[in-house]
């Protein structure tokens, strides 16, 4: 599994990062990026489906499987 | 004004409806089945979307949606009134970046968002968390407290003014002024403008305090910030600051109090909230949402039709989030409180470009409120739910909440 911040969606409302602080990176105005190439290791794909499902800007997408 | 009886929620939707200010969810759910775009005559023409995917769109749409006078009904000077020389001296200060579109949002909005992250919050937690306990010791003894007015009422205004870096002495003041300009005030203008010039000239003196002798605080902050280069215009400052205490101080205490209200009727989600302390901030979110507090406004830029709905060039659409949060198309069984809801993507802070930007600020005054008060009253309930006293319109809480403790 990948996921993928989009970065025009992204409006900073950082549930994301709460939900799974592993896979997310903020810059300093808040907005959100995939860490490193957005691979999410098998135990974390809960936690990344939490976070797409929690942001209210329909921002991330998980990408491939 | 008019205070009409309502003939019909669909057409003559009216939101300082007493019956509507204690218990809007019947209205919306009525109005989301058969009009979900109400319309109403009595402010000028205004719409209310009720469904999310509406509220939603609405928000994104910044070419026809406004956000020139985000408040819900126009603040209009009654007839032969006379301005004053405050009113002169701060006209055209406004509310950057709320009240913004365009290029001047986007730096307005960047140059809040740094001291207003999730990280520069950490250094005030501990600040909230003292002043929480201190007002519980306040009243712990009296086996009683208004939940609203002795406690939520009392923690915005405090950490915004350490925050700015203004005696905190004065957030009882802060506090009363906010209310005359966004609670009475929606429906007084002599006293919105009269609230309005107290603010800008106490923020005014501030603002010069700090250029002269800058600290380490959020005025500082912005008065030495520059933008491309340039300094920021003094009326940017000044409009900012005044944003800042409006926005962030009725909103935050509505939410910790709606909160409160809440659990006072819930024993087992209070309950859990103390056996389980990590799902404080689902629940968090979840008490976010089914109480969100804060409906904002967008103006017609132009004649526009949007889902059948003819809307006229300076019409308002009365942005109401609280009732997209209660959309069973997109929350399931929305009017039930779960405390550990696990997909909750509300939209109480709003959506779009204008997403709270006191957000992280928010959330954290909220959760450190609810973490102190149960780890000492964990065992509360309403005096008589009968004498609970709300505010409504731009934004809704409880105002007035005794309760019981043990
Ligand atoms: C639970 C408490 C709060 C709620 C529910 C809330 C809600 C909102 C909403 C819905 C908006 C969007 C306005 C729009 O779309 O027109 C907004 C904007 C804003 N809020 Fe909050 N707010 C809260 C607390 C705060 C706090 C504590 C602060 C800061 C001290 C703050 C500062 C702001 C600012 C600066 C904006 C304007 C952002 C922009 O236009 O880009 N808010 N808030
Ligand atoms: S939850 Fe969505 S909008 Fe918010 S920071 Fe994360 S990706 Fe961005």
């Amino acid at each position: 599994m990948r996921i993928k911040v989009d970065n025009d969606k992204c409006q900073g409302h950082n549930r994301c990062i709460t939900v799974a602080q592993e896979l997310f990176d903020l810059d300093e105005y808040g907005y959100s990026h995939e860490k490193q190439d957005g691979a999410v290791p098998k135990e974390l794909e809960e936690k990344a489906r939490l976070a797409v499902a929690n942001c209210p800007e329909r921002a991330i997408k998980i990408v491939s499987d | 004004m008019t205070t009409e009886p309502i003939k019909d929620w669909a057409t003559d939707y009216d939101i300082f409806d007493p019956e509507y200010i204690k218990d809007p969810y019947p209205v919306w759910d009525e109005l989301r089945g058969k009009c979900p775009i109400a319309h109403t005559e009595r402010w000028g023409s205004s719409w209310m979307p009720t469904k999310h995917a509406d509220v939603y769109a609405i928000a994104q749409d910044v070419e026809h949606f406004s956000s020139a006078n985000p408040l819900v009904v126009p603040v209009v000077p009654p007839e032969g009134f006379e301005q004053t020389g405050d009113d002169q001296r701060f006209l055209g200060v406004g509310a950057p970046p709320i009240s913004s579109d365009g290029y001047e949002h986007t730096w307005t909005r960047r140059l809040l968002l740094p001291p207003f992250s999730l990280k520069s919050m950490e250094k005030w937690i501990p600040v909230t968390r003292a002043h929480c306990r201190s007002l519980i010791d306040g009243f712990i003894e009296n086996g009683r407290a208004d939940a609203a007015a002795d406690y939520a009422q009392q923690i915005p205004p405090y950490v915004i003014a350490k925050m700015l870096g203004i005696p905190s002495e004065m957030s009882g003041t802060f506090t009363q002024w906010v209310q005359e300009f966004l609670e009475f005030g929606l429906q007084n203008f002599a006293m919105a403008s009269e609230a309005r010039n107290k603010i800008l000239t106490f923020l005014w003196q501030q603002i010069t305090e700090k250029k002269k002798n800058p600290g380490d605080d959020l005025i500082s902050y912005l008065v030495q910030a520059d933008v491309d280069g340039e300094p920021v215009p003094d009326q940017h400052v000044l409009g900012t600051c005044f944003l800042l205490l409006v926005a962030g101080i009725d909103t935050t205490w509505s939410s910790i109090g709606s909160a409160l209200w809440h659990l006072a009727q819930h024993p087992e989600d209070r309950a859990r909230l103390v056996a389980e302390p990590e799902l404080m901030d689902t629940g968090v979110e979840e008490l976010l949402r089914a109480y969100a507090p804060v409906t904002m406004a967008r103006v017609l830029t132009e004649d526009y039709e949007y889902n059948g709905c003819k809307m006229a060039a300076g019409d308002k659409v009365l942005m109401s989030f609280p009732a997209a949060n209660r959309d069973p198309e997109r929350f399931k069984d929305p009017d039930k409180v779960i405390i550990d809801r696990a997909e909750n993507p509300h939209i109480a802070f709003g959506a779009g470009i204008h997403r709270c930007a006191g957000s992280n600020l928010a959330r954290m005054e909220m959760r450190v409120a609810l973490q102190e008060w149960l780890a000492r009253i964990p065992d509360f309930r309403l005096e008589d739910p009968e004498n609970v006293t709300w505010a409504g319109g731009q934004v809704r809480g409880p105002r007035s909440m005794p309760v019981v403790f043990g």
